[in-house]
This record gives structure tokens, C-alpha cells and sequence, in this order.
């Protein structure tokens, strides 16, 4: 192999919330070791969830910036953007781009993301019909929007409900089709899911369940979906929402991979120096005790963290992350971690309704495994942490859902240590700061 | 770093923190005018809990290991690596709450006016945090002291 290759010391593949949290626990604990960004898409890091808002209004790039335009420079990370890789070599250590180019490295990440979910519906090529996941996505549509006043949207899970938030403001008339009998059938359950499908529908959304289209038609363009049901609905544009798939055309043949790359608890490939994390890893999930794919942001970010000082040589294992989301769409505001409806009757469900507040926690064997909160979520986070802590909650579990939850809720034992200062005789010498200003304690 | 600390058993939930806190946090700095002129009172960075007989007032505890700037989809959320400090970009902050569903603490305040998070941000410029500074029962403590087991994410 020619000697005059091109090496970093990491490479990271992918440049969103995985990428950019590896990058950055590498640079705390290794200032100067060569890091490499290789993304497809030709932007600094942005915020992908922002594209609704860059649908509803243009809010610029710079608005979307996941982090400060001179990130790459400050923390001397060499990014190339709009690259793509065609190939990679782990037992190499190296990767061929597209136009030839070939690159080695030390240690890989890999966290390429996902990829749209596209059905084989007939019509589906057609002009007019666009997915939701990139920057480059969203302004497809906007541009299009000029030829547009009916739009479908396939699919009411997230991304289908975040393109309808911004096409809402862009003022055009939109039906959801989705195939199960309710919205959001993934992150929240039946109460939660209605409570969404009344907000969508009072902007004026049009929302079909329990429906799929079997048909995309039009010439030159897109003028109807046909559903299952033979059902025509006139539109211009088709927003196909469905979901994400890891995006693993890299790992194939190369690294064990199941649905997503998979990944210890390390965050570890099965190849040496080879890491993954995000929507393309399928991680620890604390739930399920078990590898499972979770496309959602904080996780994607916490396993690049894990990735990162691993990468550095720093051993740092993974917690374990679970499917979270919090949006605050349509004026309402929904929170959910974990199993969100019991897989059978070993679970003890709690809810409770007040007024357009709704919150539910599932126990099994008195540990919280799932929650919902809608309508108020400012302290989801306690409940969130109690699950993630595996902490028992037998003994206060009705608290969980009372209308004044909060901290103080808790037994002591959980929240005393962490917010009240220690006592006198364990404060350690270094406490009291200025002579004279004596630490109040006691 | 320096943080605020409570002392649960001195507090008697008189809310004059979270009064100091909003007139910090307000345009005017005056009290009248920030309470009954401005446009929306001032929210406060804190929240008062409560369960009769117990009392604390509670805020952000900018943790070593913050979740929430590593969940935050926006960018908005940064921990100063020099001070400690964890800080929100209101102009990037998109209120989604998903520094909410990570907080251990509960301790985000939602601006639902403006549909972002407002948090404690210790004052800058003042030597001492204006709750600690006004808490007539010095059940707030401003003190570094090290965390016996830093929270772990």
C-alpha cells in the first residue's frame, strides 16, 4: 500500500449529534491526536430536528447550527463535508471515498444515521414526492411548495407529525394517512395519542387512520393517492414520513450487524478500533435489557460520548439509553421514555387526567419501565431518572401521578444527598472559599 | 465550581428567592415595574417545592455530567468549560423540553410565552447569587464543595 495516504488518528463517518459528541469527548481527554469529520452532507453541523422550523420559516442556517460556526476550527478537526465514502476497509484501517480518495485511520466511528423508510408503492419515484430527515429535505419541499396546496404525508409517527407542524405554517391543506388506527402509535399510548390527534386536527389537518396508500398518481407530477381502500385523495405533494432504517451500507459484510451495527457496551464493533453509535447502532437499551435501535437524538449523542472516550483510550461504558422523545407540537407538549403499553399483564399501569394534563408511569415489579406526560412535562425528567436509575418506587408510586409532583414527592434518601450541602462533618477543607465566610450548614 | 445549596430544614417556603430571582431576571431591575409594568412578569429561574412540612427552593445545579446539554437537539445548551456554568442560547432554543425529560432534578422552567427554557444562570456579575443573598434564613448556600459522587449520566 502507498505510504503517501492521508492518516487521522479518528475518523469519524457522519456528522450530526453521534459524530459531534465523539468529537468532543475525544477533545477532552486528547487535545491534539488528528480528528477526522467525513459527512455526505456538504453543512457544519446542524440540527436535524430544526428542519420543521426551516420548513415553517426559513430560519437560517445559522439559526440551525448545531454548534458555533468555528467549532471545527477551535477543536482542529479536519471536516469534509459533501463527501462521500464508498468504501471501508477495517482490516486496512482505511476508507475510499467516492472520487477516489483514500484515507487511513486509527480508530472508526461509524455513525452514518439512518435512511428514509421507502415503501415499494407504486408511483413512489414520482416527482413531488419527498422524504423528512435532512436539511437538504426540507428545503426540497420548500422550493416545491410553489407548485403545492395539497399535501399527503405517509405516515403519523414523528417525523410525520414534525413535517406537518411546518407545512401548517406554510398555510397548505394536509391529510395524514396513517396505517395504524391512531397517531404517535410508537411514543405515546391511546389516551396521549388522541390528546395529539385532537390538537393536529384543530390546525386543520385532515388524519386518516388505520390506512396505507397503495398508490401514488400523476404526470409529471403528482395529482393523487389512491388508499388500500380505493380511495382517492387528490394532492400535489406526497411526504413519505414512515421512519428511519440504520443506514449500514458501509458496515455490510464487515462488522456484525443486525438490524442496526452492533455495539457493546462500549460502544465496540465487533472489529478492533471500530466504534458505531446513533441511529445506525443498536445499543444497550436499560429497558429491554437488551441491544435494541433507538433513533433518537440525546441517545445518539451520549453513545458518540461513550464512542469518543473509548476511541481515546479513556474506559467508559455505556448506561444504556431507551426510546425518549419530547416534542412541544401543535401547542402541546408530550413527553414519553420507554415501554410506553405493557407487553402483557405483568405490568401495573398508573395514569391519571387533569384537565389536558395526562400522566402515566408503567411499572414492572416496581420499577418504573415506561411514562408518559402530556400537556406538562417540566419535570418528566424525575420520573425519567427514577426509571434510568432502576430505583424502586413502590412505596411512593401514586406520587409519580399526583398533580403535584416534584421533587419533594420523593423519599428523602433521593433527593436530600444531592441538593442539600453535606454536613459539617463531611464538608471537605477546600469548602469554605473566602476567610471569614463560613459555610452555612446545619 | 460554587453551587447553590439548600438547607431544607431552615426553609419555610417564604418565596422571597423566587421575588429576588425574577426582579434579577427582569428589564427594569425595579421592582413595580418589573412586577406590574413589564410585558409578562419575569419568570423565576427557581421553583419552590413543597410537601408540608418540607421546603426547598430549587434551581438548575449545573451538573459535572449535565444530560441536558447532551440531550439538547439544538445546540442551545452548553456547559462553560472554564466556570462550570450551564448556559442556554435563548435564540436557539426551540422549547422542546427534552433538557426536561433528562433533568434529574426537575429543574427546567419553561418560558411558554416565548416557547423556550429560561434557567438558573448564578447571577453573573454579582459575588453571590441574589436568592442566596436574600434568603433571611440562610437556607440557601452558595459553597464549593466537592460532590461526594458526581451525578453520572
Amino acid at each position: 500500500m502507498a505510504d503517501n495516504i492521508d492518516k487521522v488518528k479518528y475518523l469519524i463517518i457522519g456528522n450530526s449529534a453521534g459524530g459531534i459528541g465523539a468529537a468532543e469527548a475525544i477533545r477532552e481527554v486528547d487535545k491534539t491526536g488528528s480528528i477526522a469529520i467525513v459527512s455526505d452532507e456538504p453543512y457544519p453541523a446542524y440540527s436535524r430536528p430544526l428542519i420543521s422550523k426551516y420548513l415553517a420559516e426559513k430560519c437560517s442556517l445559522e439559526r440551525m447550527l448545531y454548534r458555533p460556526a468555528d467549532f471545527y476550527e477551535k477543536n482542529n478537526i479536519k471536516a469534509l463535508l459533501g463527501r462521500k465514502i464508498a468504501r471501508l476497509d477495517v482490516d486496512a484501517h482505511l476508507v475510499e471515498m467516492a472520487d477516489g480518495e483514500k484515507l487511513g485511520w486509527q480508530k472508526l466511528l461509524v455513525s452514518t444515521g439512518g435512511l428514509p423508510i421507502i415503501p415499494p408503492t407504486k408511483g413512489i419515484k414520482s416527482e413531488g414526492v419527498f422524504s423528512f430527515l435532512t436539511l437538504d429535505d426540507a428545503k426540497a419541499i420548500d422550493q416545491y411548495l410553489k407548485h403545492a396546496s395539497r399535501v399527503v404525508v405517509i405516515g403519523g409517527g414523528l417525523i410525520g407529525v414534525s413535517v406537518t407542524e411546518g407545512l401548517v405554517k406554510r398555510g397548505v391543506d394536509i391529510t395524514i394517512i396513517e396505517m395504524k388506527e391512531r397517531i404517535l402509535n410508537v411514543m405515546l399510548d391511546e389516551e396521549a395519542s388522541a390528546m395529539a390527534d385532537k390538537a393536529v386536527r384543530k390546525a386543520g389537518v385532515k388524519i386518516v387512520t388505520n390506512h396505507t396508500v397503495a398508490e401514488i398518481s400523476g404526470e409529471g407530477g403528482v395529482s393523487s393517492v389512491t388508499l388500500n381502500d380505493g380511495t382517492a385523495i387528490p394532492c400535489d405533494m406526497v411526504v413519505v414520513a414512515i421512519g428511519v432504517v440504520p443506514r449500514v451500507e458501509l458496515a455490510s459484510g464487515k462488522l456484525k450487524t443486525n438490524r442496526g451495527i452492533v455495539v457493546d457496551r462500549f460502544m465496540a464493533t465487533s472489529s478492533p478500533d471500530v466504534y458505531a453509535c446513533g441511529d445506525v447502532a443498536e445499543a444497550y437499551d436499560f429497558i429491554y435489557g437488551m441491544n435494541r435501535v433507538t433513533p433518537v437524538w440525546p441517545n445518539a449523542y451520549m453513545g458518540g460520548r461513550v464512542a469518543g472516550f473509548n476511541m481515546a483510550g479513556v474506559s467508559t461504558e455505556y448506561r444504556g439509553g431507551t426510546a425518549m422523545n419530547s416534542l412541544s407540537y401543535f401547542g402541546l407538549d408530550v413527553a414519553s421514555a420507554g415501554m410506553v403499553m405493557p407487553l402483557d399483564a405483568g405490568y401495573e399501569v398508573l395514569s391519571a387526567r387533569y384537565g389536558n394534563i395526562y400522566r402515566k408511569v408503567l411499572l414492572k415489579d416496581g420499577f418504573v419501565v415506561g411514562m408518559v406526560f402530556v400537556g406538562e412535562t417540566e419535570k418528566s425528567g424525575i420520573a425519567y431518572n427514577l426509571m434510568k436509575d432502576q430505583v424502586k418506587v413502590d412505596g411512593f408510586k401514586k406520587a409519580l401521578i399526583a398533580r403535584e409532583f416534584g421533587l419533594a414527592s420523593l423519599p428523602d434518601e433521593l433527593w436530600r444527598p444531592r441538593i442539600e450541602a453535606p454536613r459539617r462533618e463531611f464538608v471537605p477543607p477546600v469548602a469554605v472559599k473566602e476567610p471569614g465566610e463560613e459555610v452555612a450548614v446545619e | 465550581m460554587k453551587r447553590i445549596y439548600v438547607n431544607e430544614q431552615v426553609c419555610m417556603g417564604c418565596h422571597l428567592c423566587e421575588v429576588h430571582c425574577q426582579l434579577k431576571h427582569s428589564q427594569s431591575s425595579d421592582m413595580i415595574k418589573a412586577f406590574k409594568g413589564e410585558d409578562g412578569r419575569p419568570l423565576p429561574r427557581l421553583r419552590i417545592e413543597e410537601r408540608k412540612p418540607v421546603f426547598f427552593s430549587l434551581r438548575c445545579q449545573h451538573c459535572d455530567e449535565p444530560a441536558c446539554v447532551y440531550a439538547c437537539l439544538t445546540g442551545a445548551l452548553r456547559k462553560d468549560p472554564q466556570t462550570g456554568i450551564v448556559t442556554v442560547d435563548e435564540n436557539k432554543c426551540v422549547g422542546c423540553w427534552t433538557c426536561a425529560l433528562v433533568c434529574r432534578f426537575g429543574a427546567v422552567v419553561p418560558d411558554k410565552n416565548h416557547h423556550r427554557m429560561v434557567k438558573c444562570d448564578l447571577c453573573p456579575g454579582e459575588d453571590v447569587p441574589v436568592c442566596v443573598a436574600n434568603c433571611p434564613n440562610e437556607a440557601l448556600i452558595y459553597a464549593e464543595i466537592e460532590q461526594p459522587s458526581p451525578v453520572k449520566v
